[in-house]
Formats: C-alpha cells, structure tokens, sequence
C-alpha cells in the first residue's frame, strides 16, 4: 500500500484528475505506468511518435486519426493529465454513482463519447461531417474490397440517412440523433484494470 | 375473426375423430392378422376385377404420420388466429399445449387408450435436429460469442448446479420423510436432478420472441438454453451410467472418469459439429452449378452432423449447433442468394412445424392414464426446488460474472432471466428414456417432469409478458436497418482496438481482432468462393440490402399506383414541410416553397388564399412570374415518367425445369428499355431540330432562372454531373429539355433520381437498379445521392409529388407520417386535378 500511496503522490493534481475522471487510484496508477512506458524517453510527455510505436495501432485503419485525437489543435505533446482524460471516455458509464444536479457532465457519459467518435471524422474541426471527411474514413476501414465509386455511393447514402438538414454534411446534431437507437455504452467503453 | 378460427377448430377436430376410428382399427389389431385376413378374404371373394379397393394398411404408417402433421398445421392455424385478447395473454407454446389437452382427450375418449404419444426416439431424431440447427444457423454470432464466456458459465455450471441441487435436495426431504415410502435411491435423484435441471431452447425460443426484451437478455437465456441441453444430456447419460453401474461400485475412479467423460462428450460435440461446418463450407463452395439442390445441403450435413455425433455418442445437440453456427457465414456466402433464401424458408418452415408438434404432443401425451402416479410430496417439491434453485443459481452466477463483465447485468435481467428458466420437451425426452428396469419410479418421474413442463411454459409463459411490462425490462430497440449504425459500429470497433492497445492492455478487442484478421486471411480463403470473397465487405453488403429495398419499394410502388405519379394533396404537403422542417431550416425552405406554391397557383387557382397561407411571402411573390410554365414542365414530366416507366410484357414464359427457375428474364426487359428509350431519343431529337417543341426556349430561360435562385447552390457541382451525363449520351440539342427537367428535379432537391426513370438508358452497361445484384454498381450513382424511398428522406420527394397528382399511397406507405391528414384530401384532389394531365 505505501508504494501505491507514493506513486500516486508523484503525479501532480492527482486528486482533482481521479475527481474528473471517476478513474480509481488503482486505475491512475496503472494507466500512469504504462504512460511511462510509452514515454521512453522519460520527458513527461507524449509524442505523435511514441503512439506511433506502438506496432497494433500502426495497423489500425483509422489508428492515426485516434492518435490524433489525444493531441489538441496546434499541440505536439501530450500529458499525463490530458491522456487520463481522452482514456476517461472509454470508461463504462457507472450507474450508481449519485447524479449530483450542479456536477459537470462526466466524460464518459454517452454525449462525450459520441463526441469523441464524431470528432475522428470531422478532421476539420468544423463541427460537420463533410462527404470528403466521411469518404476517408470509409476508405481507410473497407480497404480494398471495395471500388472507389461504391466507396462514394455508399458515403452518399450514409450522410443522405443522417443529414436532417440537407446541407450534405453531418453535423453533431445529426450525428447523435442517427445513432440515437445504438447502446453505446456498450460499444465505446473497455474494462480498465485496475 | 373468430367465426373463421371455430370454423378450423371445429375442422380438426372433426377430422380427428373422423380418421381416429381407422386409426384404432389399425393399431388395436394385429397388423399380420390383418394382413392375412385381407389376403384371405381377397382370394375368397375375387370373383371379378375389383374396382378399388379400401388397402388401409398400406399406407398406415406414412398416413397417420401426416394426418398428425396436418392436424399440427391446423392446430397452430387456429392459436394464431384466435381473437387477440386471448393470444395477446396467452404465449403460443402454452396454448398449443392445451390444445394438446384437447385432442388427446378426443383420441382417448375414442379409444380408451393412450394411442398417441410423443416417444423419445421420434422427438430427438426427427423433431428436435431442425429446431436447434434453425436455432443455430440464425444465431448472431457476434453477439453470440461476445458473451460466450457468461453463456458457457451459465450453461455449464448453472445446469450442473441445478442438477445437483435439485436432485440432492429431493433426495435430503425424501430421506427425511416427505415422500413417503418410494424406491428411489440418491443416484435416481441425481439422474432425475439432471433431466429436469436444463432450459429447453424450445419453450424458452417460443416464449421468449413474443416479448421481445433487449438483445443481451435475449442471447443469454437463448444461448444457456441451446447449449446446456448438450450437457444436461451429458449429464443424464453420466448418471444413467451410474445408476446402471450401481451405487458400491463406483468409487473415485469411476467418477473421475464420468467427469472425463462429460468434458469428452461435450467438447468432443461441439468439435464434431465444426468439422461438418467447415466440410459443408468447403461442399458449397462447388455447388454452382447444381444450385437447385445446393440448399439441401445444409440441412442434410447438418442432420449428418447431429447423426455422426449420436452414434460417436458424443453430444449431438453441440455438434448441430456448432455446425450451424459455424457454417452460416461461408454458406450463406458461397451460395447463391436464391439458395441463400430457400435455406432460410426451408429451415423455419422444418423448425416451427416441428415446435409445432411437439407442443401439441405434449399436450396430447398428458392423456395417459398410466403415467400418472401422485405423490404430493414429490410433485410440489420439485416444482419449488426448480423454481428456487433457479434463482439462487442466476444470482449466484451473474454475481460472480458481473465482477467481470464490462456492462452488468443488471438485476431485473437477472428475475427475468431466473424466470425465464422454462422446462420443456426434452425434459420430457429424457424422462421417457428412463429404463423401467433400473428405476421403479418412472412414471412419477415422467409426471413430475410433465407437471414442471406444463406448470414452467403455461403459467411462467403467460406471466412473462406482463412481468416484463412490469418490470420495465430494457426492450429490443426495433430499429430499420441503418447505414450509419453499421459504420460507426465498425468504427467503435477499431476504436476500442486502438484505446487498448494504447492502455496497454491485452483485451477482448485484442482477441476479436486477432481472430478476424485469422478468419480473413485463412480460414475465409479456405472456405470461401473467390468471388464471394471479394464482394463480401459487410458494410457494403448492407450498402447494397438497403438499395435493393429501396429499388424494390420504388417500383412496386409506382406499378400499384399504375404510373410513377407520387403525388398527394399539397394542403398536406404543406403542413407536413413545417412540421418536419420547422424554422431551423428555413435557409432550405424557399427552394420547396417555390415549388409548392407554384403549384397551388398555376393549377389550382386559388392563389389568394395559399399566399395568405404561405408564410414566406417573398417567394410567392416570386413565382407569378413562373407559374405558367412550370405547369408545363410538370406536365412534360409526367410524360416523361410515363413514357419510360417499364411495364413488363403480359408474355409470361412457362418453361418447366427441375433444375432451373424462369430463364433470364432480366434480358427482355433490358431489350424493352433500350428500345423504348431509343424511340424516345428519336422524337425528342426529331421535335428538338425541327423546332416542334417550343418548350426548349422556356425551358433553358426557366432553368437559367432556377439557376439564379438558388443561393445557397451546393446541388451545382451534381447538377452539371448530370448534364454532363445526359448530354454525353443525348447530344446537346436533344438533351436540353431533358437535362433541364431533370435538373427541375433535383435543383428542387425532387428526389426522382432513380436511374430508371432518367432517358440516359442507352447501353446495357447502364443497367436499371433491379439488376444490381451483379458486380457492377448502378450508373448512375450519382443519381443515387437522394434515394427516393427512405422515410425520413420523403419530403425530398414532396414536390415532385405535388406536381405530378394522383392518390397519396405513397405517403400512406409511411404510415408514421402524418396518416389522418391525408386520409380525406386526396381523392378530392386528385379528382380535381386529373383532367389537366389528361
């Protein structure tokens, strides 16, 4: 136990990150060990390329816009701080916990999460899922299978389903109202050791 | 309603006790004796050719068989068309049995004997094999083996778990007296603790599909049900072997070795069972060119399958359901899709009809005078330690599975699930294969067992649904099958895959990824057809379901309504845009009001009182200007619609082939549309160089105009795509009045671009969406941009309904929609309006 107390000490604002996060000290203190992993260099912070290292997620189809999303606009690194909190999103909406009425909306909750979805399409950063941005990702996740004018036919179907407002792209809105029936509570959460 | 289910009733009855007189004739008497008696009589009394003779005997066996089969059908026939305040409370499975009831005591009060009885080898060999490969062939997989692990807990050690319990709890209250005085020692009550401990697929399938809760619930009392039947036969043969065994002689070694022999039993099954998947892969992967027959296959290697593994003793029901689990993926891809269809049919037609039977022979065998033994004791006890065992055994269970499952199940799941724990016929199966001679109790068992099955799918039946609707189980979101929904699943997919690999962590992800990229790279090249390899991108196959619906839709639509003509009142129209609308798109809003309103003057002249109505006055004062010729061009369009819409020539081919379906249709009909497109190209080429069809000037001022209009402009780059095309295949003089209806079309975001109904059908290559299924995409997909028939994307089809009238089936189609506005506006309309197309 004196070992867990000391490493927890070590990171900084630990308390305010378990209070955002909703993350235990046992979870802090893992994801904190392999952050170091990561960080090999032992600067205190990420970069593109330490993701890059990582052998599976050079073979995700959509590996680099993840990477991507842990770094924010005009940012090269990342912090331990910042990587606890995209990883928060991923954790399983907990249903016990008290629902405090003035508390901010917690990470993980669905809205979040699809956010974070969302915003893996919307590589503009314009709040919109246009056919181009669409059109990548379905091209990066079919592959090969698939001619480039069904790749257009079928993005073209998939904006025409969602778009409410017929401006030919997706907006949040939109987004959130098209996979309003999906449990995504299931889909977008991992069990985090502890 | 009812008049026509009494009608059937009061039929099968009949029928029943009509046939049942030749029934008892055939079975009370020795057959031989009967046999020889004809003989004898035929020979003495042939003087003279007999006409025709009565040979009941003859056909005896197959005759009764389908007579049951036929009273089955009738049976079902009558349960589902009884009144639905009766089947809204009632479940299926509970009134069939009661109907069982009924017919059973028909025959007995014929016959004064129990003439007909479900008999074990009848039910496991040509009842049950069908239901659990339909149960399996149909499993989503990945849902399935997402929560494989609580499944197989459940299946495994919750059965063992009730078996032991049930059975040792019986034997403690007998041995302490409450019983009375019976010949049952501890190894009969464990052998009867593991024929009654097992959920039966059959009842649970039944009960559970007219609820309808949420898909995990679901997976998990359909999963434990389907595999735990395999090992509580297991376990029933275990403990036969030990009962027949005797209790002195078995000591350690016997029962490590019954142990051994369970985890052989069951995984040897389930191993059998993917071995005949993968051989009845590899068999489809051939059948291209017998593919009449190619469907039977399944059924046939599955049968094999479940055979192989009986006469391996191994367990039969894992080896069918692995097989059908295991092949439906590389199947249903191999074949082609007609097979892929007619396995589907086939296999729930064998399977409900089986279901069917079973439930009605359940009933029927309850008419029995000489199973029946009472003990109080025995009967009630057993139905409560069945029922608690249950309970504790889910809790005890999901409790130990939610420490490590990523989403809890949560504790109503878990009372409906411990509820849902229904006993059915191969409970009864088994009690009837106990042998008499190693236990003396057997027909209180078999009662007993009879009595939790009744007690378990009739009261627990009915009581589900309610308990459900109190309970306020999570229900299955019923949902159309969504484009957008499977991407982003896949998404989600890669996503988690990537956020462990960033934690660090060794996960479920890891391990469904790993297995898929095996599956492709290996297992899919060995078991898959080449081709089918190549188109077989799920996404895209969704993709191209959700077209062929479309198309489907589009056309049988147009056909009812004897042209293309969408079309309804606009006073509806009107409403229906603001409502959906509302004013957060009110920067989309003129384009339609435009069209609307244009057409309300021009036809209809009333302008006066849908300006007033209008509520953006700017563009109805826009439209004076226009009115007239856009009257035109609606006119000109639905000439246009008319003339290429395709009605099939009325010369049906009626070739007879064992092996082959109609022949190739689909040529004459690509030959039609070349034709007459062509001889549309001609006049309207024709009209165009002589100057005929003063249209051309409006019109190109008209499009010149809309051109204008259109602010906001992002149809443009699409609008020139189909000039282009149009004028590609056209010539520019010709394709003007063309393009600029079309570009009507869609600058008005219209929605009429299905390819079929565009002039640009010259060559075969352009193939009209009904033969998409071959390799080549639909020409135009652009055109497919707005696909006209999906729900939510009506309104764009709004004002092409509008200028083109006639009756709103369309809309009525969408019944969700606004269904009680319309209901009076459109024959009125529609009426009116008529003469001016015509």
């Amino acid at each position: 136990m004196g070992s867990t107390n000391s490493t927890l000490l070590k990171i900084p604002n630990v308390e305010v990150l378990m209070q955002e996060t909703g993350f235990s000290p046992a979870h802090i203190i893992r994801l904190h060990d392999r952050f170091k992993a990561l960080d090999k260099e032992g600067r205190g912070h990420l970069c593109p390329q330490d993701f890059g290292a990582i052998k599976e997620l050079a073979m995700n189809p959509i590996g680099d816009r993840i990477i991507g999303a842990f770094f924010s606009p005009g940012k090269e690194t990342v912090d331990f701080d910042t990587f606890v909190k995209i990883l928060a999103h991923f954790r399983p909406v907990d249903k016990d916990r008290p629902k405090e009425l003035n508390s901010p909306e917690p990470i993980n909750s669905r809205s979040n999460k699809l956010r974070f979805a969302f915003q893996l399409y919307d590589q503009d950063k314009d709040g919109k899922i246009s056919r181009d941005e669409l059109l990548q990702v379905l091209r990066a996740m079919l592959g090969m299978q698939v001619t480039e004018e069904q790749l257009e036919s079928v993005a073209d179907r998939t904006i025409q389903e969602a778009d409410l407002d017929r401006d030919d792209a997706i907006s949040f809105e939109e987004f959130r109202k098209s996979l309003e029936k999906i449990n995504i509570d299931n889909l977008m959460s991992i069990r985090f050791l502890r | 309603m009812p008049s026509s289910v009494y009608l059937c009733l009061s039929r099968a009855v009949f029928l029943v006790c009509f046939v049942n007189p030749l029934i008892m004739q055939g079975l009370s008497e020795d057959v031989n004796e009967i046999q020889d008696h004809h003989h004898h009589q035929q020979k003495e009394n042939l003087t003279g050719l007999p006409i025709v003779t009565f040979r009941w005997h003859h056909v005896q066996t197959p005759y009764l068989v389908i007579i049951w089969v036929f009273v089955a059908g009738l049976a079902k026939l009558s349960v589902v068309e009884l009144s639905h305040h009766v089947t809204s409370v009632f479940p299926e499975s509970g009134l069939l049995i009661m109907l069982g009831f009924v017919l059973g005591g028909i025959v007995w009060g014929a016959d004064m004997a129990q003439t007909f009885k479900l008999i074990p080898p009848t039910f496991f060999y040509y009842l049950l094999p069908q239901i659990i490969l339909d149960a399996s062939y149909f499993m989503p997989n990945k849902l399935f083996f997402s929560n494989l692990g609580a499944i197989l807990i459940y299946a495994i050690f919750g059965t063992c778990w009730n078996a032991a319990t049930v059975g040792l709890s019986l034997w403690g209250c007998y041995e302490a007296g409450v019983m009375g005085d019976l010949d049952i020692g501890l190894l009969q009550f464990l052998l009867f603790g593991s024929l009654i401990a097992a959920v039966d697929p059959v009842a649970v399938i039944a009960v559970f599909e007219e609820v309808h809760v949420n898909e995990v619930l679901f997976i998990l009392v359909f999963g434990e049900s389907l595999l735990n039947d395999g090992v509580t036969v297991v376990l029933y043969n275990v403990f036969d072997a030990f009962v027949s065994l005797g209790g002195p002689r078995i000591d350690a070694a016997e029962i490590f070795k019954g142990i051994f022999s369970f985890v052989v039993v069951a995984f040897g099954g389930s191993f059998l069972g993917i071995v005949f998947a993968i051989l009845l892969s590899l068999l489809t992967r051939c059948t291209k060119h017998i593919q009449i027959i190619e469907a039977g296959f399944i059924f046939v290697v599955g049968y094999l399958s479940y055979l192989t593994a009986e006469m391996l003793s191994l367990s039969a029901i894992l080896s069918i359901t692995f097989c059908g689990i295991c092949c439906q993926k590389y199947v249903n891809a191999n074949m082609d899709e007609k097979s892929v269809t007619t396995v589907r049919h086939a296999m729930k037609l064998l399977a409900n009809g089986s279901e069917t039977m079973i439930f009605l022979f359940l009933g029927i065998t309850a008419i029995d005078t000489e199973i029946w033994v009472w003990n109080t004791g025995f009967i009630l006890l057993t139905l409560l330690f069945v029922f608690i065992y249950r309970i504790i055994g889910t809790f005890l269970f999901t409790w130990m599975l939610n420490k490590f499952r990523l989403v809890p199940i949560e504790v109503i799941d878990q009372v409906v699930m411990s509820y849902g724990g229904l006993r059915g016929a191969v409970a009864y199966g088994l009690a009837a294969m106990l042998d008499e001679d190693k236990i003396p109790e057997k027909n209180l068992m078999i009662s007993t067992t009879l009595i939790v099955v009744y007690f378990t799918v009739i009261l627990q039946g009915i009581t589900m649904k309610p308990l459900v609707q109190w309970l306020k189980v999570k229900r299955a979101a019923h949902s159309d099958l969504k484009l957008i929904e499977k991407l982003n699943n896949r998404a989600f997919d890669h996503i988690l895959a990537a956020v462990e690999d960033i934690c660090g962590r060794i996960g479920d992800n890891w391990w469904t990824r790993g297995w898929n990229r095996f599956e492709e790279n290996y297992i899919s090249w060995l078991l898959m057809k080449s081709k089918a390899r190549k188109n077989r991108d799920y996404l895209f196959n969704i993709f191209h379901k959700l077209n062929l619906e479309d198309a489907i839709n589009y056309v049988s639509e147009g056909e009812r309504q004897g042209s293309l003509a969408f079309s309804r009142s606009d006073e509806a129209a009107n409403v229906d845009f603001k409502k959906q609308f509302g004013s957060e798109f009110a920067d989309v809003m003129p384009n339609i009001m435009v069209d609307v309103s244009n057409y309300e003057l021009g036809i209809e002249h009333f302008s006066v009182t849908s300006i007033v109505k209008d509520t953006i006055p700017s563009v109805s004062l826009d439209i004076h200007g226009q009115d007239r010729k856009n009257a035109m061009d609606d006119i000109n369009a639905h000439h246009l619609l008319q003339q290429h819409l395709y009605r099939s020539r009325k010369n049906h081919r009626h070739k007879y082939s064992r092996s082959h379906f109609s022949i190739n249709q689909n040529e004459d009909e690509v030959q039609e549309i070349f034709q007459r497109t062509m001889r549309s190209r001609l006049e309207s080429f024709k009209s165009a160089k002589m100057g005929v069809n003063p249209a051309k000037k409006i019109t190109k001022h008209h499009k010149k105009e809309l051109m204008h209009k259109m602010s906001n402009g992002h149809t443009d780059s699409t609008g020139h795509l189909y000039e282009d095309e149009v004028d590609r295949a056209v010539g520019r003089e010709a394709g003007a009045i063309n393009s600029t209806f079309m570009r009507d079309m869609y600058t008005m975001g219209a929605g009429i671009e299905n390819p079929v109904f565009l002039p640009d059908m010259d060559s075969p290559a352009h193939s009209p969406p009904w033969l998409m299924e071959t390799e080549a995409v639909a020409p135009s997909q652009r055109a497919q941009r707005r696909l006209p028939w999906t729900p939510n994307r009506l309104r764009r089809l709004a004002p092409m309904r509008i200028s083109t009238c006639s009756t709103d089936s369309f809309l009525m189609a969408d019944v969700s929609l606004t269904l009680e506005e319309h209901d009076e506006q459109p024959q009125t309309d529609s009426e009116e309006m008529r003469p001016v197309f015509d």
